[in-house]
C-alpha cells in the first residue's frame, strides 16, 4: 500500500491528465463522429463513399497503429506538433468512426413512416429533420454512442505510450518498471483510477438512457 | 529463392561475419573450452554438463543485441555472452537466446528462465536486491545527442533554460530517470519503448534532444550522415553488468575471471559491434566489483 | 445506399444537379488532400526505392526475409487472438450462464466482477497479468509460445470473457419468452432448459456479435507491442524497421494487413447475421450489442 500512499500526488496528476485527455477526446470524437455520420447519410455520393471509407479503414485498424501513424507518420511528411496533440488526434479519429456508426444506427432506427407522416402533414425537409427524425435518432443513439465514449476512456490508456506520457497508465508503468515498486498495489491503484472514470460514466449513461427512453 | 538467399547473406555479411565465424568454433577469437571441469554442484558444472546455455539479451538494441532479419543476433552483449559460454565449453550455436526487455530481466533470472542476462544492464542497488551482478564488463556514460545545427544545447545544464527543447529517452530506463533533475518541467521529457523511435523523432524535429548512454548515441550519430552530434560531457556512469541468480558468487567470480582471461576476444567483440561506430573509444575491461 | 433513407426523398432533377455539383466539389477536395499528402511524402523521399524495395520488390535481397517475418507476425497475432477468443468463450459462457441461472442475491458477486472487468482498459489487464502473476508466483515460462503470449492471452481473456458473458446473456434475453416457458412446462429442469433450448438458439443470434468481438481481440493483440511482451504483427514490424530503417513503410503494411483481416471478418459477421435472420423465423426483438471499440 506504501506504493500508492507515497506516490499519491503522482497518481493524482496522472488521473487528472487522463481525465483531460478523455474530456477533449469525448468532445472531439463526438464532433468529428457527427461530421462523418453526416457524410455517411448525405445525399451526395462522394461524401457517402468518403464516410464509408473512413469508417471501414479506421474501424478495422488497431488504435496502436493509428497512433503510430500520427506520432511517426505525420512528422515524416513535415507535419510537426506536440506528441500530446498527435495522441489526442489519433484517439479522436479512431473513436470518431465508432461514434459515427452509433449515430447512424440511431438514424436507421427511425422508421421511414415517421418521415413520411411528417411530410404528409406538410412539414418541410428542415422541419421534419430537426423536429421528427433527429430527436428520435439521437435518443436511440445514446446507448451505443455512450458505450463508445466509455470504451474511449479505456482506450486512452494506450495514448501514453506514444510520446504523450504521464497519464495514469504511464505513471503506473514507470513506478513498476523503472522504480521497482511491487506491481500489485501500483496497478490496483491505476485500475481504481480508471474505474473512477468508467463506472460513473456508465452509471450516468444508464440514467440518461432511462430518462430519454421512448416506447416504440 | 536460393539466389535471393545468397544475395541476402552477402548484404548482411558485415553484420553476420562474427556470427558465422563463431559457428565454426573459435575462428574469431572466441575460445570454446574443450571439456572443462568444474566443482560439482556449481552453476558452471550444471551448464557445462547440459551442453547448452540459456542467455537473456535484448533483441531491439542496435550495437548490443539486435535480431537481424535472418533471425541471428548481433551486438556487444551477444559477443560477451558467447565468450562466457565458450569458457563453459558451449559453442555459440548451443546458446538459447531469450528476449529480455528491461522490465522482465530480474524476473527471468529469478525464475531460472535464463542462466544469465547480458542486456545493457546497468548495475544498481535496487536491482542488486533481487539478483547478483557479475562485472561490470563495460562502463557507459549518459550523454546528449542533438541535431548538428542545434546551438542552444551544449550540455545538460542548458536544458532548464530551454524548456522548448524536448528530450527523448526510453520508458523505464535509467537515463530517463537521471535526466529528470536537469529538466525545466516534466513536459519536456518524451518517452518511447526503443531509442530508435527517439532518433527518428529527432530527425523529424519532433524532439530536439535524445539522451542515453554515449555508445548507443554514437551508433545513431554514425548512421545519421553528420545530421546528429553529441554534446556535453558524459554526466553519469553506467556500469553494465551480467545478471545472474542472487547469491551465486562462484558463477559471478567465474564470469569475472573469464572476461579477464579473454581480454583480446573482449576487445575484438567491442571493435566488431558497438565500438565499430565512428568516434567510439576502444573498450577496456573495467576492474570487476566484488561478487556478493 | 440501396434502401430509401428516412432523411430525404428520392431526389428530383434540381436536387440531383445540386448533389452532382456537391459531389464534384467533395471529390475534388479529397483528391487535392491526397495529392498534397503524396507530394509531401515524395518531397521527404518516402517513396525512395530503398525504403519500399524490401517490401515490394521480389528481387530485393531482403524481400524474402521481410515477408517471412511479417508472415510469422500475422501467425503470432492470429494465435494469440484465437486462444483468447477460445478461452473467453469457455469462461465467458460459464460466467454468463451462471449469472442467468443464479438468484438475484447470489449473482451479485458475478455482476460485480463483470462490471469491474468491463470498466478496465485491456492494456491494464494485460500489463496486470504480466506483472502481478509472476509476483504471485505463477510461472508461465514453460508454456508453449513463451510467457509473453500467455500474459497477453490471459489479459485479453480477463476482459473479453465478461463481454462474451454479456453477449450470451443478451442473446438468451432476445429469445421469445415462450421458449423458456414451454421448455419448463414440458418438465425440463432449468439447467436442461438452458442447455437444450435457450443456448442453442441464442448462439445463432449471437454469432455475428461473437465474430465482431474477434475483430476487437485481433486489434487488441497489438497492445502486446506497446508493452513489449510478445512479438506479434506490430512488434514484428517494429523489429523489421529497426533493421531496415523504414518504419513508415513497414507500419503501413502492418496497418493494411490488420485492415484486410478485420474487414473480411466484419463482412463475415454481416453475412452470418443476414443468414441467421433469414433462417430463424422470429427476428430477435433487439439486436445484440457488440462491444465495438
Amino acid at each position: 500500500m506504501d506504493a500508492i500512499t507515497q506516490n499519491l500526488d503522482l497518481f493524482w496528476s496522472g488521473f487528472l491528465r487522463s481525465l483531460t485527455i478523455c474530456l477533449w477526446g469525448a468532445v472531439g470524437s463526438l464532433i468529428l463522429g457527427t461530421i462523418i455520420a453526416t457524410c455517411r447519410v448525405a445525399p451526395v455520393a462522394p461524401l457517402r463513399t468518403f464516410g464509408t471509407a473512413w469508417v471501414t479503414v479506421i474501424r478495422n485498424c488497431p488504435l496502436t497503429v493509428v497512433l503510430v501513424m500520427f506520432a511517426f507518420g505525420l512528422p515524416e511528411i513535415g507535419i510537426n506538433a506536440d506528441f500530446y496533440t498527435f495522441g489526442l488526434a489519433g484517439l479522436i479519429i479512431y473513436t470518431s468512426a465508432f461514434v459515427c456508426e452509433g449515430l447512424r444506427a440511431g438514424i436507421n432506427s427511425v422508421s421511414a413512416g415517421q418521415a413520411e407522416a411528417a411530410r404528409a402533414i406538410g412539414l418541410t425537409f428542415t422541419q421534419s429533420l430537426t423536429q421528427i427524425v433527429l430527436p428520435q435518432a439521437f435518443r436511440t443513439s445514446i446507448p451505443p454512442v455512450g458505450s463508445v465514449i466509455i470504451a474511449m476512456i479505456k482506450n486512452s490508456a494506450v495514448v501514453g505510450a506514444f510520446g504523450v506520457g504521464r497519464d495514469l497508465f504511464s505513471v503506473g508503468e514507470s513506478l513498476t518498471s523503472a522504480q521497482g515498486y511491487a506491481a500489485l498495489p501500483v496497478l490496483t491503484g491505476v485500475a481504481i483510477g480508471y474505474l473512477m472514470m468508467t463506472l460513473p460514466a456508465g452509471l450516468g449513461l444508464g440514467a440518461l438512457e432511462r430518462r430519454v427512453a421512448i416506447a416504440r | 529463392m536460393r539466389q535471393n538467399r545468397k544475395a541476402f547473406a552477402a548484404a548482411l555479411a558485415v553484420a553476420a561475419l562474427t556470427l558465422s565465424a563463431c559457428g565454426s568454433g573459435s575462428a574469431d577469437g572466441v575460445k570454446v573450452a574443450d571439456k572443462p571441469s568444474f566443482e560439482a554442484g556449481t552453476t558452471m558444472a550444471t551448464i557445462s554438463a547440459a551442453g547448452k546455455m540459456k542467455v537473456g539479451t535484448k533483441f531491439d538494441q542496435p550495437g548490443f543485441g539486435l535480431k537481424g532479419l535472418d533471425g541471428k543476433l548481433a551486438g556487444f552483449d551477444v559477443e560477451v555472452a558467447k565468450i562466457i559460454a565458450g569458457a563453459l565449453g558451449i559453442k555459440a550455436e548451443n546458446i538459447e537466446w531469450t528476449e529480455s526487455p528491461s522490465k522482465l530481466r530480474e524476473e527471468l533470472i529469478e525464475k531460472g528462465t535464463v542462466d544469465m542476462v547480458a542486456a545493457t544492464y546497468t548495475i544498481n542497488d535496487k536491482r542488486k536486491e533481487r539478483i547478483t551482478f557479475a562485472g561490470p564488463y563495460y562502463v557507459a556514460g549518459q550523454q546528449l545527442m542533438v541535431k548538428s545545427a542545434n546551438t542552444k544545447i551544449t550540455g545538460p545544464a542548458d536544458l532548464k533554460a530551454n524548456p522548448d527543447q524536448k528530450v527523448c529517452s526510453v520508458t523505464g530506463s535509467t537515463p530517463a530517470e537521471q535526466i529528470k533533475p536537469f529538466l525545466a518541467d516534466p513536459n519536456q521529457l518524451v518517452l518511447f519503448d526503443v531509442y530508435d523511435k527517439c532518433a527518428n523523432s529527432l530527425r523529424t524535429d519532433q524532439v530536439q534532444v535524445v539522451t542515453t548512454d554515449n555508445v548507443i548515441l554514437l551508433g545513431f550519430v554514425s548512421k545519421s550522415d553528420k545530421a546528429f552530434k553529441l554534446v556535453g560531457e558524459q554526466f553519469t556512469k553506467e556500469p553494465y553488468g551480467i545478471g545472474i541468480k542472487k547469491g551465486d558468487v562462484k558463477f559471478c567470480e567465474f564470469i569475472n575471471k573469464t572476461l579477464k582471461d579473454n581480454e583480446a576476444a573482449y576487445t575484438k567483440a567491442w571493435a566488431d559491434t558497438a565500438g565499430k561506430v565512428e568516434g567510439a573509444a576502444p573498450a577496456t575491461l573495467p576492474e570487476p566489483a566484488p561478487c556478493s | 445506399m440501396s434502401t430509401p433513407s428516412v432523411l430525404y426523398d428520392a431526389p428530383g432533377p434540381r436536387a440531383r444537379r445540386r448533389a452532382a455539383v456537391g459531389g464534384a466539389i467533395a471529390t475534388l477536395v479529397v483528391v487535392i488532400l491526397i495529392g498534397v499528402a503524396v507530394k509531401r511524402f515524395a518531397d521527404q523521399g518516402q517513396f525512395a526505392g530503398q525504403l519500399w524495395g524490401p517490401i515490394l520488390n521480389p528481387l530485393d535481397p531482403d524481400f524474402n526475409a521481410v515477408w517471412k517475418l511479417i508472415g510469422r507476425g500475422v501467425l503470432a497475432t492470429l494465435t494469440a487472438a484465437v486462444l483468447a477468443i477460445a478461452f473467453s468463450l469457455l469462461i465467458g459462457g460459464a460466467v454468463g450462464v451462471a449469472r442467468m441461472m443464479l438468484g438475484r442475491r447470489s449473482r451479485i458477486p458475478i455482476v460485480g466482477l463483470i462490471e469491474l472487468l468491463r470498466g478496465l482498459p485491456v492494456v491494464i489487464t494485460i500489463y496486470f497479468a504480466s506483472r502481478v502473476l509472476p509476483e504471485l508466483g505463477v510461472d508461465l515460462t514453460g508454456m508453449p509460445g513463451g510467457s509473453g503470449l500467455w500474459f497477453l492471452v490471459i489479459g485479453l481473456t480477463a476482459y473479453n470473457c465478461v463481454i462474451i458473458a454479456e453477449i450470451i446473456r443478451a442473446g438468451v434475453a432476445s429469445l421469445p419468452g415462450g421458449q423458456r416457458e414451454a421448455a419448463l412446462a414440458i418438465g425440463l429442469t432449468p439447467g436442461a432448459t438452458m442447455r437444450l433450448v435457450l443456448l442453442p438458439q441464442a448462439v445463432r443470434v449471437m454469432l455475428p456479435a461473437l465474430i465482431s468481438q474477434l475483430v476487437v481481440i485481433l486489434k487488441d493483440t497489438s497492445l502486446a507491442a506497446v508493452l513489449g511482451l510478445y512479438t506479434e504483427l506490430l512488434r514484428q514490424g517494429n523489429l523489421i524497421a529497426l533493421n531496415l530503417h523504414n518504419p513508415i513503410q513497414i507500419l503501413s503494411v502492418v496497418g493494411v494487413i490488420f485492415i484486410l483481416i478485420n474487414y473480411n471478418l466484419s463482412r463475415l459477421a454481416t453475412w452470418v447475421d443476414q443468414r441467421s435472420v433469414r433462417k430463424v423465423a422470429p427476428k430477435p426483438t433487439e439486436a445484440i450489442p457488440a462491444e465495438v471499440v
